[in-house]
């Protein structure tokens, strides 16, 4: 299924998990916050989250900045 | 007192009165080295996407966590709304319950938006989180700021990265002597000299990016700036003179030849 990465198109396997997600990006031991749609996705749900088609995911960490 | 006590923010206590951003330095290495010879204890950050492309360093690789607490900001928000986001984004990343607020209010002078921020420190003070915003050198702002559980309160000493030092110092003393949370000023900073006038007002700690990263040798600024801080700071403690209109004589007149 497709679902909307950081802004991306991504194709991801039906019912990915957020966790399932971050494993995949290599993101698992980073830290990091995850929205999907608007939502703030807390990391004790991780791996209960399940994405669907058309999600908008965005995975968030700190940066430079003043 | 201002100025007397430690810096202390929510529950933590701050040798260093700088607190130093982490935007715009050529490189992480130079970053690295500039904060080590500011001495500050907290560095800002910002809350952005990740980049997925793995081959790029992270930040976080160059900043040691055992030695600086993070500062999160809100930068770029326009809202009450997308600030509060950004901020409980920035707590679910973990490592730190601060935040810099700023809701901006103008793009070109990136002036707070005071009525936004003000909504914005009231969820986030509910919501548990230690709240610094970013506003004008305005004494009444910030005593609604201090009303409504800001834990510091940052006023600029003038727009963000213009170097144009403290422009107005009798709006920050008025606030020194109007409020009884930590004082920062924030922005504006354009040398040493900005950075020790804003501390010898009595200010509780200086916040700068622009003017250490923006600098030729951003290592030497900030060691400047590290010296600056503390000398205004001790300047403040040990008393300034009075300002007089003419002349008082350092040497006396007695003992000279008839």
């Amino acid at each position: 299924m497709q679902i909307t990465l950081n802004g991306k198109s991504r194709e991801v396997a039906d019912a990915t998990t957020v966790k399932a997600l971050l494993d995949e990006l290599g993101l698992h031991a980073m830290r990091v916050a995850v929205q999907v749609n608007l939502d703030i996705i807390k990391r004790e749900q991780y791996e209960s989250a399940v994405l669907n088609a058309g999600d908008k995911v965005e995975v968030l960490t700190f940066m430079a900045g003043g | 007192m201002h100025g007397h006590a430690p810096l202390k923010i929510g529950d933590k206590e701050f040798d260093s009165r700088l607190i130093v951003g982490t935007g715009k330095y050529s490189d992480f290495p130079t970053m690295q080295k500039a904060l080590e010879a500011s001495g500050t204890n907290m560095v800002t950050v910002a809350v952005r996407r990740v980049n997925l492309d793995r081959t790029q360093e992270s930040l976080l690789d160059y900043i040691d966590l055992k030695r600086y607490a993070l500062l999160p900001n809100t930068a770029g928000c326009y809202s009450a709304d997308e600030a509060v986001k950004y901020a409980r984004l920035a707590r679910e990343v973990g490592m730190s319950n601060m935040v810099k607020l700023e809701v901006i209010g103008d793009q070109r002078t990136l002036f707070p938006d005071n009525e936004e921020l003000l909504k914005a420190t009231k969820i986030l003070v509910k919501d548990g989180f230690i709240v610094l915003p970013y506003t004008n050198d305005d004494p009444i702002m910030a005593k609604k700021l201090e009303d409504a559980g800001a834990a510091a309160v940052m006023p600029l000493g003038a727009p963000i990265g213009s170097g144009l030092g403290i422009r107005n110092p009798h709006n920050i003393l008025i606030i020194l002597q109007t409020i009884k949370v930590p004082v920062i000023v924030d922005a504006g900073v354009g040398t040493a000299s900005d950075a020790a006038i804003a501390m010898e007002l009595g200010s509780d700690g200086v916040l700068m990016n622009t003017a250490i990263a923006g600098a030729k040798d951003p290592i030497k600024m900030a060691e400047a700036m590290r010296k600056a801080v503390e000398a205004g700071h001790l300047a403040f403690l040990a008393g300034r003179i009075p300002r007089k209109s003419y002349a008082s004589a350092s040497t006396t007149m007695e003992g000279m030849i008839e």
